[in-house]
């Protein structure tokens, strides 16, 4: 029965090309913008570090004197506290983190300076995010007690200066110093880049280029991308006592407990430093790093409104296939009555529809994927930083012809029925 | 023509179809109210003015310089970029309009206000060394600018806000602080360490980069007057004729690196800094476009294939109205009446639609309220729409002949 169908689906099909060619294309229109605009939300909305997400977590305390309880929690925090927590060592692990813009020089005399933004960061920072190395590896804890000149590099700096090759014991002028390469990371760039949400950087796009000891390139003066202080009185100069906020800070709870146990000794912590005066507020927060992404609302709004307004178009293109399929089959309401008369039943002539409009589906699927293509390519060209990552993988290609299909199959119902509940007889008699 | 049968032949024989025109005008009408709402509100922002000399300005930066050597680097650096044939003035600053590399005070009005208050205005920081006001073109509307001694007593001592006691604030800041007072005199604070007093209002200037606070706190910016002994100032602001922009930049860039070779130098107009700044706006705008018009083809081509098929459908009635002595302006009438009043219906409905959308948009995103003009004005859009795709299958009925009354079909 079904082949019957199909074949006189493509009979019909093919007899009004026109209104064929419109539906599909309208169809297609429709499936290839709500493709296009999806990939490039899930790739903003996605995960950064699947395995991990749900182990780290991003605590928020609040230092000001003067906040009433219902402001919002500052998302970064002072030295003072960062501190407190590092040393504390109350998570599996915990790093420090904040972003600076430095001066990289190869020493050579012949090479140029350039500026790059690097990470300054704490011992911890490799084994939690899992960084994959190509070669050497972190610092060690003594190596960042002694403020060692010791620096980690991405992958493409190290392409960039010696050529993809083992740099590890090469040395980098950074600054005004001189800092020892003791490890290379493999091609790394978490999607959206977490860690360094709110210290001054970009989202999306290539990784981190350069890590440093936090404690090293403090004692050597390099300063924060962003920092906000909430005193005026504060010594910028002395970022280290002042009353500003310009560290992030993670720490990694691997099971339930542990984040009961943590939140605990924040909320410990917190209530000790009202105590000392420091503090007045006793709210804090623990945010996992979806909540967190979440709450820092990562994806920007241009997104989220091309998204909508690409699903709105979808409906407005079902609602048209509808009217067009609907047309299509009342015109061909004799063909209907002859077959009702004939025998077949209601649910046959339903049947013989919804076949109709998913071959239009299939097609609209196809043809759809060929303007999905053409939205992410447009999404490439544009001049964002996550534009160069947008790509249709496996899975929104087969996603693609589902969502033809289903859209299809919406727009076949009504004129199906339609055509299902025609009385044969007056279709016969009315010609 | 007559209304009234339209009506009665819609609602008695042509249900589906009818609803489904009216809800296709309907969605059409609620996205493109919106789409062009957000067109309108982007491009209003890809045009805000800034009252600097945009299109004389071009930007050196220079990063990495020895900072111990500042106060010999940065005369000499603006005395070397002055030499230069065609410059008109320069200057050095912090920062410049839409270079995202910005500093913020929350400025008060009243004296030792917490610096975390809620009423205070967060406001763009400009320093601005000798010739700033020049160099950037900035327009006086109230006051004077800064005199030697100010800028002399310009200096950062371990803080962000400069020791002095002077400062130039933009036309919106001046309303917003103290909205429709006379503001020359008036002092601003930044708690109980800092006040400046107003001495001038210049026309709006950009801030750094956006950020929150109301549709006027892009404009929210001020001028503080520094020595030229500071290594925060990296922005060397140089005006000249726009013709003269491309080899100023290049001279001057080369300028700079043969006297700090161990710097990292970049140049940059203004102009192409301002686009650059909303070039993310730019690309949605072409986007919005182009789904607008995708949309509104859409909408016409299901307009047209219903009708064609309701032609088709009623061609004997067409030839009985024919023969009856219709005219074809009566035909083509009918089925132009005929789309007007789904349109309408659909309109009505879409306007609803947009208004709720619209709603929605501003309690969960950044959007503020649409102004009403944009309702009739997508409005008319889809009427146009309608009666242009209804055009063809109309005139197709209007060529029925009146023997197709006793013809079957």
């Amino acid at each position: 029965m079904f082949v019957y169908y199909v074949e006189l689906a493509l009979r019909s099909l093919t007899r009004n090309k026109v209104v064929t060619v419109l539906m599909i294309m309208t169809l297609a229109l429709g499936i290839g913008a709500s493709i296009a605009t999806l990939t490039l939300f899930n790739l903003l909305s996605g995960d950064p570090i699947p395995e991990k997400s749900g182990k780290l977590f991003y605590p928020q305390i609040d230092p000001r004197m003067t906040q009433a309880d219902g402001d919002e929690i500052p998302n970064l925090m002072t030295y003072t506290d960062a501190m407190n927590l590092l040393r504390a060592n109350r998570a599996e692990r915990q790093v420090v983190t904040a972003l600076t813009w430095t001066k990289v020089k190869q020493n050579a005399a012949e090479s140029h300076p350039f500026f790059t933004a690097a990470l300054m960061t704490t011992t911890d920072f490799f084994p939690m995010f899992d960084t994959p190395f190509r070669y050497g590896g972190g610092w060690s804890r003594v190596d960042e007690e002694r403020r060692e000149p010791v620096v980690v590099i991405g992958d493409q700096l190290n392409e960039k200066l010696f050529k993809g090759d083992n740099s590890v014991g090469q040395v980098l002028r950074i600054g005004d110093h001189d800092f020892r390469i003791v490890g290379v990371l493999k091609p790394w760039s978490l999607q959206p880049r977490f860690y360094t949400s709110l210290l001054g950087s970009r989202n999306y796009g290539d990784g981190t280029s350069m890590f440093l000891p936090l404690f090293t390139a403090r004692a050597d003066l390099m300063s924060p991308v962003s920092v906000n202080c909430f005193d005026a009185s504060a010594d910028t100069t002395k970022l280290e006592s002042a009353g500003c906020l310009w560290l992030g800070f993670w720490a990694e709870l691997p099971s339930e407990s542990a984040v009961k146990d943590y939140k605990a000794f924040l909320n410990n912590y917190v209530r000790e430093q009202i105590a000392l005066g420091r503090m007045r507020r006793s709210t804090f927060e623990l945010r996992d790093v979806m909540q967190w992404l979440r709450y820092i609302h990562v994806v920007p709004d241009n997104v989220r409104v091309q998204t909508g307004l690409a699903f709105g178009f979808l409906l407005i293109c079902i609602v048209n296939t509808v009217g067009l399929l609907l047309s299509k089959c009342l015109r061909r309401s004799q063909e209907i009555g002859v077959r009702r008369a004939l025998g077949a039943s209601r649910k046959a002539i339903f049947a013989q529809f919804m076949v109709e409009a998913s071959i239009i589906g299939v097609a609209g699927g196809v043809l759809g994927l060929v303007f999905a293509e053409l939205g992410v390519w447009g999404i490439r060209h544009q001049p964002a930083e996550y534009a160069k990552l947008a790509h249709l993988d496996l899975g929104m290609f087969a996603f693609t012809f589902v969502m033809a299909l289903v859209a299809s199959l919406l727009a076949g119902i009504v004129p199906a029925w339609r055509a299902s509940v025609l009385a044969p007889s007056l279709q016969l008699k009315s010609t | 023509m007559e209304i009234r049968p339209i009506f009665s032949s819609l609602l008695r024989h042509h249900r589906v179809p009818s609803i489904l025109i009216m809800l296709e005008i309907a969605l059409a009408c609620a996205v493109l109210c919106n789409a062009m709402f957000m067109t309108f509100e982007r491009l209003t922002d890809i045009n805000l003015p800034n009252a600097i000399d945009e299109s004389g300005i071009s930007i050196i930066n220079i990063q990495g310089a020895d900072p111990t050597k500042v106060n010999d680097d940065i005369p000499r650096n603006l005395s070397a970029l002055r030499e230069l044939p065609g410059v008109k003035a320069v200057s050095v600053t912090n920062t410049v309009p839409v270079s995202r590399d910005g500093e913020y005070t929350a400025f008060s009005t009243k004296p030792g206000q917490d610096v975390n208050d809620k009423s205070n205005v967060i406001t763009a920081e400009y320093l601005i060394a000798a010739n700033g006001e020049k160099a950037l073109g900035l327009q006086l509307t109230q006051g004077r600018f800064f005199n030697e001694d100010e800028y002399a007593a310009g200096k950062l001592v371990g803080s962000f806000m400069p020791q002095g006691h002077a400062i130039i604030i933009t036309r919106s800041l001046a309303e917003r602080m103290w909205h429709g007072q006379s503001v020359l005199g008036k002092v601003l604070y930044f708690g109980n360490q800092f006040s400046y007093t107003v001495v001038g209002v210049v026309e709006n200037v950009l801030r750094p980069s956006r950020g929150g606070g109301g549709d006027d706190a892009i404009y929210y910016s001020s001028f503080l007057p520094i020595a030229p002994s500071d290594s925060s100032l990296q922005y060397y602001v140089v005006r000249s004729d726009p013709n003269d922009r491309q080899r100023i930049m290049r001279d001057g860039k080369e300028a700079l690196a043969r006297l700090s070779p161990g710097a990292v130098i970049d140049g940059q107009s203004f102009t192409d800094m301002r686009s650059e700044f909303f070039d993310d706006n730019r690309s949605l705008v072409w986007m919005l476009l182009l789904v607008c018009a995708v949309m509104v083809a859409v909408t016409a081509v299901g307009i047209v294939g219903l009708t064609n098929f309701w032609v088709g459908q009623r061609r004997k009635h067409i030839g009985v109205r024919r023969a009856l002595g219709a005219t074809r302006w009566h035909i083509l009438h009918y089925f132009q009446t005929e789309n007007f009043i789904l349109s309408s219906a659909g309109v009505a409905l879409g306007m609803g639609l947009a208004y709720g959308i619209n709603m929605y948009l501003m309690q969960h995103y950044e959007m503020t309220r649409m102004p009403w003009l944009f309702l009739p004005g997508g409005a008319i859009a889809l009427w146009v729409t309608g009666q242009l795709a209804v055009l063809g299958p109309a005139l197709r009925a209007s060529f029925v002949p009146p023997v197709s009354a006793i013809r079957s079909t």
